[in-house]
């Protein structure tokens, strides 16, 4: 470690003092149950953004996909457009908007629940409850690990130390202060992590010469990429990957599954629509939220692609070599050895940042939807509504020690697909219904709910059975078949997302048109236009008015 | 372009950027159009008062 422990302790100390004083903020502002689950509704949009982008950013795709592409090249910045473009753009102009009016419509304060509410049925409230509480904590605990690990390197803290001390910061303000306090937290956070990317990305280009003068040094070392690479389809890190050739294929599913369609259906993002007080604010939203992704994913990829060139000038190796293949270490140690120390400190600080934030939001999420829609709602029959915040807050302390106790458990093998596994499941059982209640006036109870359990199921089954990078560590496959997949060929290289969600959109359309449509009254109810969006929509007639008054 | 030869790899960098300042424009809009509306509210009924 390159940087001085004392300094980063230092800098840790301060940083979590600013935590909590910024946590206690959104505690003071928080009285009733819409305030600990929804922020109270009020949220400042640039807040909102920022949530949402450090919520979804987390220290793996900063680190992960930096060490990715100084091993395949500059090709995954298309992923950082549509990153942008679907993540943000469509997800705040689009899906945004609907979903805050429909779940003020019909009174909702969680995502299970808003799915739950428009369909009116407990079950889909309930079932979509408990998937996000039984396997969110796998999503959580793979962050939980890489924070734990992160800091047992950066600040020599023993491991289990440090992921224990880590989850008790996070738990105290998300439990003590709910959404608000979370998305004044990550906000802070998100903040902390623009400056951490905006200065890696300055110093990146100014030591390699200059912007062109970078790219162009890195173009010129296409030559050097390893002939195994090469036979694969690589040619050079800032050429797209031969078409056809397997690089090509890893590259554009990546792209394609990496895109907004699963961050469009995660709960933890699509419930910080309904934070906002207008859909104008969500508009406003997109101002911040652009650029921090640019700033986050884009400049990881650039600077991980161009570390290739420092390594050479350096080392006469390429990224790849120096990190031995591990391309998970490149971006550390690209960090150590490139940037002067003080700057170290602060970017662990942004990668701690990362992490907080991803896991802040999990953990409120998981703690809603079992406190809230899986036992309030779904198995109380929303009967003690009156203890709302509390069985939240239990719910959430009940799933932070199960996510610890499986960062414990777990073998490594299963974490690391964790995520991925979580993100796919979270596509095929949300996304059909989610775009079904926003878009499809249509779509019956019967639809969704159809859509919602072939989605988890077929997902789940894919995952398990089908798809080689899960089944295999999984084991469960090979323990009641007595072999590593049930399907052969290319099968079990085709991710589930791509088998499940169509599966999932199919049973929605066809259950929905053979069963009844929902009641005009219900749906008018749910489609609504509150007030100050009919006062936005009439907004500009009205000015055209009072000018033409003026004029006269 | 930008030192980068194959167009398929600074198309996506140009647009990631320009689709960046797309967002900070888009949003840019939606945020004065409501400081305009206001500015245009408040002057109604002293302008009216004026024609009076």
């Amino acid at each position: 470690m390159a940087v001085n422990t004392s300094t980063l302790i230092l800098f840790v100390l301060i940083y979590l003092a600013c935590t909590f004083y910024v946590a206690r903020l959104g505690y003071k502002k928080n009285s009733q149950t819409d305030g600990y689950m929804l922020a109270g509704r009020q949220v400042h949009p640039a807040i909102m953004a920022l949530s949402y982008g450090a919520a979804f950013i987390s220290t793996s795709a900063i680190i992960g996909f930096g060490g990715v592409a100084a091993s395949l090249g500059m090709g995954l910045l298309w992923l950082v457009f549509m990153n942008i473009f679907f993540g943000i753009f469509i997800a705040f102009v689009v899906f945004g908007p609907r979903t805050r009016r429909m779940g003020l419509n019909l009174g909702s304060i969680t995502y299970p629940e808003f799915i739950g509410k428009r369909f009116q049925s407990r079950f889909i409230q309930g079932f979509s409850g408990l998937l996000i509480a039984v396997f969110m904590p796998l999503y959580a605990a793979s962050v939980l690990i890489g924070a734990g690990r992160f800091l047992e390197t950066t600040l020599g803290i023993n491991y289990n130390l440090a992921l224990l001390i880590f989850t008790i910061i996070i738990a105290s303000y998300v439990i003590k202060g709910g959404l608000l306090s979370v998305m004044y937290v990550d906000a802070m956070q998100g903040t902390l992590m623009l400056l951490g990317m905006a200065f890696l990305l300055v110093f990146t280009y100014s030591k390699l010469g200059g912007v062109v003068e970078a790219h162009q040094a890195l173009t010129d070392m296409a030559s050097l990429v390893p002939q195994a690479l090469v036979d694969q389809g690589h040619r050079g890190w800032t050429a797209m990957p031969a078409f056809d050739s397997p690089i090509w294929w890893t590259m554009m599913s990546t792209i394609t599954l990496g895109v907004g369609i699963g961050v469009l259906a995660q709960p933890q993002l699509a419930v910080r629509f309904m934070t906002v007080k207008d859909d104008r604010s969500l508009k406003r939203a997109v101002l911040v939220g652009g650029p921090f992704i640019l700033m986050m994913a884009g400049v990881a990829y650039v600077v991980g692609a161009l570390s290739n060139v420092y390594f050479y000038r350096t080392t006469g190796m390429i990224s790849l070599q120096v990190a031995g293949g591990n391309t998970d270490i490149i971006m550390p140690e690209f960090l150590n050895q490139a940037m002067p120390e003080t700057f170290v400190a602060l970017f662990m600080l942004s990668l701690l940042a990362a992490a907080m934030s991803t896991a802040a939001a999990q953990f409120h999420t998981m703690g809603t939807s079992i406190g809230h829609d899986f036992y309030q709602q779904g198995l109380m029959n929303g009967k003690s509504t009156g203890t709302a915040v509390h069985a939240t807050k239990l719910g959430i302390a009940f799933t932070i020690l199960v996510s610890v106790a499986l960062a414990y458990i777990l073998p490594v093998s299963i974490i690391a697909r964790a995520t991925a596994m979580f993100m796919g499941l979270c596509t095929s059982a949300f996304l059909p219904l989610y775009m079904g209640a926003l878009f499809w006036k249509r779509t019956t109870r019967a639809g969704a709910t159809a859509s919602l359990v072939v989605g988890s199921i077929s997902s789940l089954f894919w995952l398990i059975f089908v798809h080689a990078k899960e089944a295999v560590p999984l084991k469960i496959c090979l323990a009641i078949f007595g072999k590593e997949t049930l399907l052969t060929g290319t099968w079990p290289l085709v991710d589930p997302i791509l088998v499940a969600t169509p599966l999932a959109f199919l049973t929605l359309i066809v259950v929905s048109l053979m069963t009844v449509p929902p009641s005009a009254e219900f749906l008018k109810k749910a489609y609504r236009l509150r007030f100050e969006d009919e006062e936005e929509e009439m907004s500009e007639p009205a000015s055209h008015k009072a000018t033409e008054s003026t004029g006269v | 372009m930008l030192g980068i030869d194959d167009p398929q790899i600074w198309l996506a960098y140009v647009s990631c950027v320009l689709s960046a300042l797309g967002c900070m424009v888009y949003g840019a809009l939606n945020w004065k159009s409501e400081d305009e509306e206001q500015t245009v509210k408040s002057s109604t009924p002293k302008a009216a008062v004026q024609d009076q």
